[in-house]
């Protein structure tokens, strides 16, 4: 057999494996898109006055709504207007904000994508940190940093932020109490954040490390004369990235939850807190946007994601 | 420069916490030599030679009159001092390069970190030495192999390549741990072949293996370890011609092959096996021209024999050959895609679910590695309860016969509570094969039984297999890559080369009149103990490196 031809039929094997994760991407925005939807259509009352939610409008907005939507036409046809919506980027109009939803969430993006990254960032380097320090090491030393973890992982968000706020903006006056636009309004809600997500990372990357450490190629770089820092970094780390992938698309929920409670405990602007006063004001044109960017975002990380697996480990580029 | 020996140890004890495991060693490995030590699992030979570089781990505590490694006082080494040794003073190699090199990076990049460790070649030419060390140790197309990571290429070239980096700044010892365990036997011949050219050109050797017979091609002087203690020790040829302790005649006894024929393994004085036996009787098992595709890429390419009650048929081949995949077939795990194979005369398809159900019962199955074939949580009464469930026995009689299936694989009752993991691997392929019997079955495909067992707990079940045979009657398919295994227990064999039969007929013929080029090829890769560093070692007998390019 010549070699060319394994080759393209392995280029064609990956195409065929990237179309399949494609379709099924679109499909989970589309079946966010429809969950949506059917909750428009199921909350009691009307539609128009689920749109408008607790807002009191005029007759002409509301006729106004009632043609945006088409809700004068049969269920389907609302149903396919309102993808036609989702398809061409447009999240509707909040009649209680009074601007289209895609710029209302804009508006708040940048603040929640500092946070978020600020507070991934620290977790992930924390974690390394910790994990490479501990693991393999003297059992009270793994003791105490793994009692730590199990704090971390258990103590609510919103009192670990109520924590630092007392002490670091009450107290010694270092923070800014509320919100707070630069750097030194982030750093509080950023570790707030970061803390069970390192907890949570630092335990799973240690059992990682733990686990390729007792590997005999690690030996084998040992015997190289390797030193044990060396053979953690270059060897081992890479090995404990593994579990790490598959439990960061399970985080980034984690993250949208943390991100509500962190923003309410800090009085920071968000998408949290748009969601949440979407959620208490009825504000169904604005849940179904977050809903459906959630989602979307969700499918670009998971994909991403699986694209990793592949850069990390040479042995799963076969199968695909 | 130092003439004296390499590395010296007198009086080496290493323990775990309480556990002694090493006990009183002493040895020493001149320049130019190959010493060895030989021992079954858990006799410390591996925690002996991981001592002489330092690596015992931080649990160990390591004693010792006196160590000198290249020279120097390396009691009183630090870390740093050892880390100077290792790699360039002493080359380690471990078994297995799927495990032993790291399986995230190209296998050119675990060589060149030998090299970046100890600066031994300026940066610009690392690239040019890496390519030029995997040539040096007989891997073909070394530029394109240097890029590659390890599960792409075949055992044979990995070996290479692990070996490459541990010789890649020249140490004058080289310590090789099992460096030829997983490998087949023609593979092995080769990498054998490879370590006796660098003790040609003047590294010495500290060679550590389960097996005498690889040692034997090799090693100037023996050491016999057991249970962390040197129990022999002397020159090779008089070590294996004229053993003086029990332990070592034991080992020496307990390798299946030509001599062993007809005589039990695991008692020295060579007893006659227990005769079977009658006459082989009807045809039981019947393979027709079968074919298997895996991907497009033919596995099984028509392969035919029959098994008749009460014999042994042994399927021989290397990885790859397809001898697992034929026996999926005959069991019915598998569907092939042409050809039929006949269970006392109907095909698996032909049969309704229920003949199936019951023609399973007649063709039970024992695999190499028992501990992934159990249910971990099940203890050996969960689990022979089952397969006696399956054989139909009532419920009221299972105990009882569960402890008469323990005895016929000599366990007593006290093993019924335990779980696998708690069984020692011996006993462990004991229960797997109780497990096998309990549906009274007509047939047993064992594939690979003893692949995973020391030689001694090899020698047992062997010994416990021929003895079965006697007794009831049962056939065996017995699929194995170890030659001497399947001289040793086989009445006919079947020698598959990349699913092809490349030959069949009786034991004997096959083993002392080979038709097929193959089967000489196989036959003299073996490592013999009667002619220590001839056979596999002549050039004649070199197959080409060629045939070890996968795909």
């Amino acid at each position: 057999m010549t070699k060319a031809a394994p080759r393209a039929r392995r280029t064609r094997r990956r195409l065929r494996a990237v179309l399949v994760r494609l379709a099924t991407s679109l499909l989970v925005i589309w079946g966010a898109a429809t969950v949506s939807f059917a909750a428009l259509q199921l909350t009691p009352g009307s539609v128009a006055d689920a749109l408008v939610g607790t807002s009191i409008v005029s007759p002409q907005v509301k006729a106004q709504i009632i043609a945006d939507y088409g809700l004068d036409r049969p269920v389907l046809t609302q149903y396919l207007s309102y993808l036609g919506m989702v398809v061409r980027g447009d999240l509707g109009h909040s009649y209680q904000l009074n601007e289209s939803v895609g710029t209302a969430i804009w508006a708040q993006l940048g603040a929640s994508l500092q946070l978020t990254a600020a507070g991934m960032g620290l977790a992930l380097v924390l974690a390394t940190v910790l994990a490479l320090l501990t693991a393999k090491r003297s059992r009270w030393i793994r003791g105490v940093s793994s009692g730590a973890e199990l704090v971390g992982t258990s103590v609510p968000i919103f009192w670990v932020g109520i924590l630092l706020l007392t002490v670091f903006s009450f107290q010694l006056g270092w923070f800014p109490a509320a919100g707070g636009d630069g750097l030194g309004g982030l750093i509080l809600p950023a570790i707030s954040m970061a803390l069970p997500v390192t907890a949570l990372l630092a335990q799973v990357m240690r059992e990682g490390l733990e686990r390729a450490l007792d590997e005999p190629f690690v030996l084998t770089a040992r015997a190289r004369g390797m030193s044990d820092a060396a053979v953690r970094l270059r060897h081992a780390l890479r090995h404990a990235l593994l579990p790490v992938i598959t439990l960061a698309g399970w985080l980034f929920g984690l993250l949208l939850g943390a991100m509500v409670v962190i923003e309410q405990v800090f009085s920071r602007q968000g998408l949290g807190t748009l969601m949440l006063g979407a959620v208490t004001g009825k504000d169904l044109p604005v849940v179904m946007g977050v809903v459906l960017l959630t989602a979307s975002v969700y499918v670009v990380i998971n994909t991403l994601l699986d694209l990793l697996y592949l850069v990390i480990d040479p042995r799963l580029r076969e199968a695909t | 420069m130092n003439t004296g020996p390499l590395v010296e140890v007198e009086d080496l004890t290493v323990s775990f916490g309480t556990l002694e495991a090493v006990r009183g060693v002493s040895l020493a490995v001149n320049p130019g030599e190959c010493v060895a030590i030989v021992g079954e699992s858990g006799s410390g030979k591996s925690v002996t030679a991981r001592s002489l570089i330092g690596l015992t781990g931080e649990n160990a505590t390591v004693r010792a009159s006196r160590l000198r490694v290249d020279g120097q006082d390396a009691l009183r080494f630090g870390e740093r001092q050892w880390r100077q040794v290792r790699g360039t003073r002493v080359g380690y190699v471990l078994q297995d390069a799927l495990v032993s090199l790291d399986p995230l990076r190209p296998v050119g990049k675990e060589i060149a970190e030998t090299l970046k460790l100890h600066g031994t070649v300026p940066r610009a030419e690392i690239e040019e030495r890496v390519v030029e060390l995997l040539r040096e140790v007989g891997v073909p197309e070394p530029e394109l192999r240097a890029g590659q990571y390890p599960h792409e290429l075949s055992g044979g070239l990995r070996q290479r390549a692990l070996i490459a980096s541990a010789i890649a700044c020249d140490p004058e010892l080289l310590i090789a741990d099992e460096p030829t365990t997983a490998l087949d036997v023609t593979v092995q011949a080769q990498i054998l072949r490879l370590l006796d050219e660098r003790r040609g050109a003047g590294t010495a050797l500290l060679l550590i293996s389960h097996d005498l017979a690889v040692v034997a091609q090799l090693a100037d002087r023996v050491l016999v370890m057991k249970d962390g203690v040197v129990v022999e020790e002397g020159p090779t040829g008089r070590v294996l011609t004229d053993p003086a302790h029990p332990y070592t005649r034991a080992l020496l006894a307990a390798i299946p092959g030509e001599h062993s024929k007809g005589t039990r393994l695991s008692v020295t004085s060579g007893h006659p096996q227990p005769a079977p036996q009658r006459p082989p009787g009807e045809v039981v098992i019947e393979a027709r021209g079968l074919v298997k595709d895996f991907r497009g890429r033919r596995a099984v390419d028509e392969v035919s024999f029959e098994l008749r009650a009460g014999e042994t048929l042994g399927l021989v081949g290397e990885s790859g050959s397809g001898k697992t995949t034929v026996a999926r077939l005959v069991l019915g795990l598998l569907e092939a895609d042409g050809g039929q194979a006949l269970i006392e005369g109907r095909t698996w398809r032909e049969m309704t679910a229920r003949q199936r159900r019951e023609a399973r019962r007649h063709i039970q199955v024992v695999y190499q590695d028992p501990l992934s074939s159990f249910d971990p949580r099940f203890s050996v009464r969960q689990i022979l309860d089952e397969a006696l469930m399956v054989g139909g026995v009532p419920r009221a009689e299972r105990r009882d016969q569960a402890l008469l299936l323990l005895d016929q694989v000599g366990l007593d009752g006290g093993v019924l509570e335990r779980r696998p993991r708690q069984l020692s691997g011996g006993q462990r392929q004991r229960v797997a094969i109780a497990r096998a019997l309990a549906p009274r079955p007509r047939v047993l495909v064992c594939d690979e039984p003893v692949s995973a067992l020391d030689v001694s707990v090899q020698a047992q079940v062997l010994d416990l297999l021929a003895d079965l045979q006697a007794d009831l009657g049962v056939a065996y398919l017995f699929v194995s890559h170890h030659l001497g295994v399947i001289h040793h227990v086989s009445d006919r064999v079947v020698v598959l080369k990349e699913g092809r039969v490349v030959e069949t007929g009786d034991v004997g013929q096959i083993f002392t009149n080979p038709k097929a080029d193959y089967t000489r090829e196989l036959l003299a890769a073996i490592p013999r103990l009667d002619q220590p560093g001839a056979a596999s070692l002549v050039p004649a007998a070199r197959p080409r490196p060629t045939t070890e390019v996968i795909q």
